[in-house]
C-alpha cells in the first residue's frame, strides 16, 4: 500500500527533495514524498484481502488527519 | 493534615528519555510520583499521569502511531474518559494525538531539523488543570527537543478549537512551523493536555527556567484537589 501526504498538506521532505532537484538541474514541478508497505496477507479472495488493509490503513498504517493511501493488489502467489 | 502528596504516574515506555526528568520534577514539586509500565493493563490508584518525552518504539511509522496499541493506553483512554488528569510532554502529545484523546497531529518539523533550544512561550488560558499558577498572556521560557513538533489541524477543526478555547499555550516565535504557533492544546473535557516544550526541565533556575515548574505545580495542585475530594 501507498501512503501520500494528502493534496493541500504542507509536505516540508517533498519541499526539500524539489530544491535539490532543482540543484541538479532537473526541472520538476513539485515533488511529494510518501511511503510504501509491501504487506503479505493470507486472505481467499483479493476482495477479502483489500479489506482487510484497508482496516490496517485505518487504525495503524495512516493518520487520516495528514494522510491517503492507495492499495495495490498484485494478486495471489502461491 | 491539609495537602496529602497526590500520586501522579509517569508513563514508561520503551525508548522514553525523560521520565526520570519528570518523575524528579514531580516528586521535587512535592507530589509522589511512580513509574507505570506500558505493559500494565491497569494503572494503580492515580490522581494524574504524566506521558513524557522520548522516542517510543522509535518512532516508527509515525511519531506515537505504535505507543497508542500499548496495553497500559486503554487504561489511560479509560483513565481520562472518567476525567483523569493526563498531561503528554512532546513524545506523550504524539502519543495522545495519535490516540484520539487530543486534536491534530504532530508532524515533521518545517525545516526538516531536530530544534533544540529555549523557546518563548504565551500562555493563552490561566483557567485550565493545567495552567492555574500562570495568568493569560503571561511569557514562560520552557525548552523544546523535538523533529516532530509542527502541530497540524485543518481549518474546520482549527476554527472548532479557537471557538472552544482549546489552545492553551502559543510560541511567541516560529519554533517548527505549528499551525497558528501552537505549541499546547487540551481536550474539551479539560482534563487532557499535550504539549511540546519540556516542563520537566525548566524546574529550577539552575537550569536556566524555572517556567515549567508553574506548569506541572499547577498540574499537581489539580491533583492534589482530586486527592482530597476523593478522600
Amino acid at each position: 500500500m501507498l501512503v501520500r501526504p494528502k493534496q493541500g498538506i504542507l509536505d516540508p521532505q517533498g519541499q526539500a527533495v524539489e530544491s535539490s532537484l532543482r540543484q541538479l538541474g532537473f526541472s520538476v514541478a513539485s515533488a511529494r514524498v510518501g511511503r510504501v508497505v509491501d504487506l503479505e496477507v493470507a486472505a481467499d479472495d483479493p476482495d477479502t484481502a483489500r479489506l482487510e488493509v484497508e482496516r490496517m490503513c485505518e487504525q495503524l498504517l495512516t493518520n487520516p488527519l495528514i494522510e491517503s493511501y492507495e492499495i495495490e493488489l498484485p494478486g495471489a502467489t502461491h | 493534615m491539609t495537602s496529602p502528596q497526590p500520586r501522579v504516574g509517569v508513563m514508561r515506555f520503551p525508548g522514553a528519555c525523560d521520565d526520570r526528568d519528570a518523575l524528579w520534577a514531580l516528586a521535587a514539586l512535592d507530589a509522589e510520583a511512580l513509574f507505570v509500565w506500558h505493559m500494565e493493563r491497569e494503572l494503580p490508584d492515580l490522581d494524574a499521569i504524566v506521558l513524557p518525552g522520548g522516542f517510543s518504539y522509535g518512532d516508527y511509522l509515525r511519531c506515537g502511531a505504535i505507543a497508542r496499541f500499548a496495553p497500559a493506553m486503554q487504561a489511560v483512554a479509560d483513565f481520562a474518559a472518567q476525567g483523569g488528569l493526563v498531561l503528554g510532554i512532546c513524545n506523550g502529545f504524539q502519543i495522545l494525538c495519535e490516540a484520539g484523546l487530543l486534536p491534530g497531529v504532530l508532524r515533521r518539523n518545517e525545516s526538516l531539523t531536530f530544534v533544540c533550544r529555549d523557546v518563548p512561550l504565551v500562555v493563552e488560558r490561566d483557567d485550565t488543570a493545567f495552567t492555574t499558577r500562570c495568568h493569560n498572556g503571561q511569557r514562560l521560557v520552557i525548552p523544546v527537543k523535538h523533529g516532530e513538533g509542527n502541530w497540524y489541524a485543518d481549518d474546520a477543526l482549527y476554527e472548532e478549537l479557537e471557538a472552544r478555547r482549546q489552545v492553551v499555550l502559543r510560541y511567541a516565535e516560529p519554533v517548527n512551523g505549528s499551525r497558528n504557533d501552537v505549541a499546547g492544546v487540551i481536550n474539551e473535557g479539560g482534563n487532557v493536555m499535550g504539549l511540546m516544550p519540556h516542563p520537566e526541565h525548566a524546574v529550577d533556575p539552575l537550569l536556566g527556567s524555572a517556567d515549567g515548574a508553574l506548569l506541572l505545580s499547577s498540574l499537581v495542585d489539580a491533583a492534589r484537589e482530586r486527592a482530597l475530594a476523593a478522600v
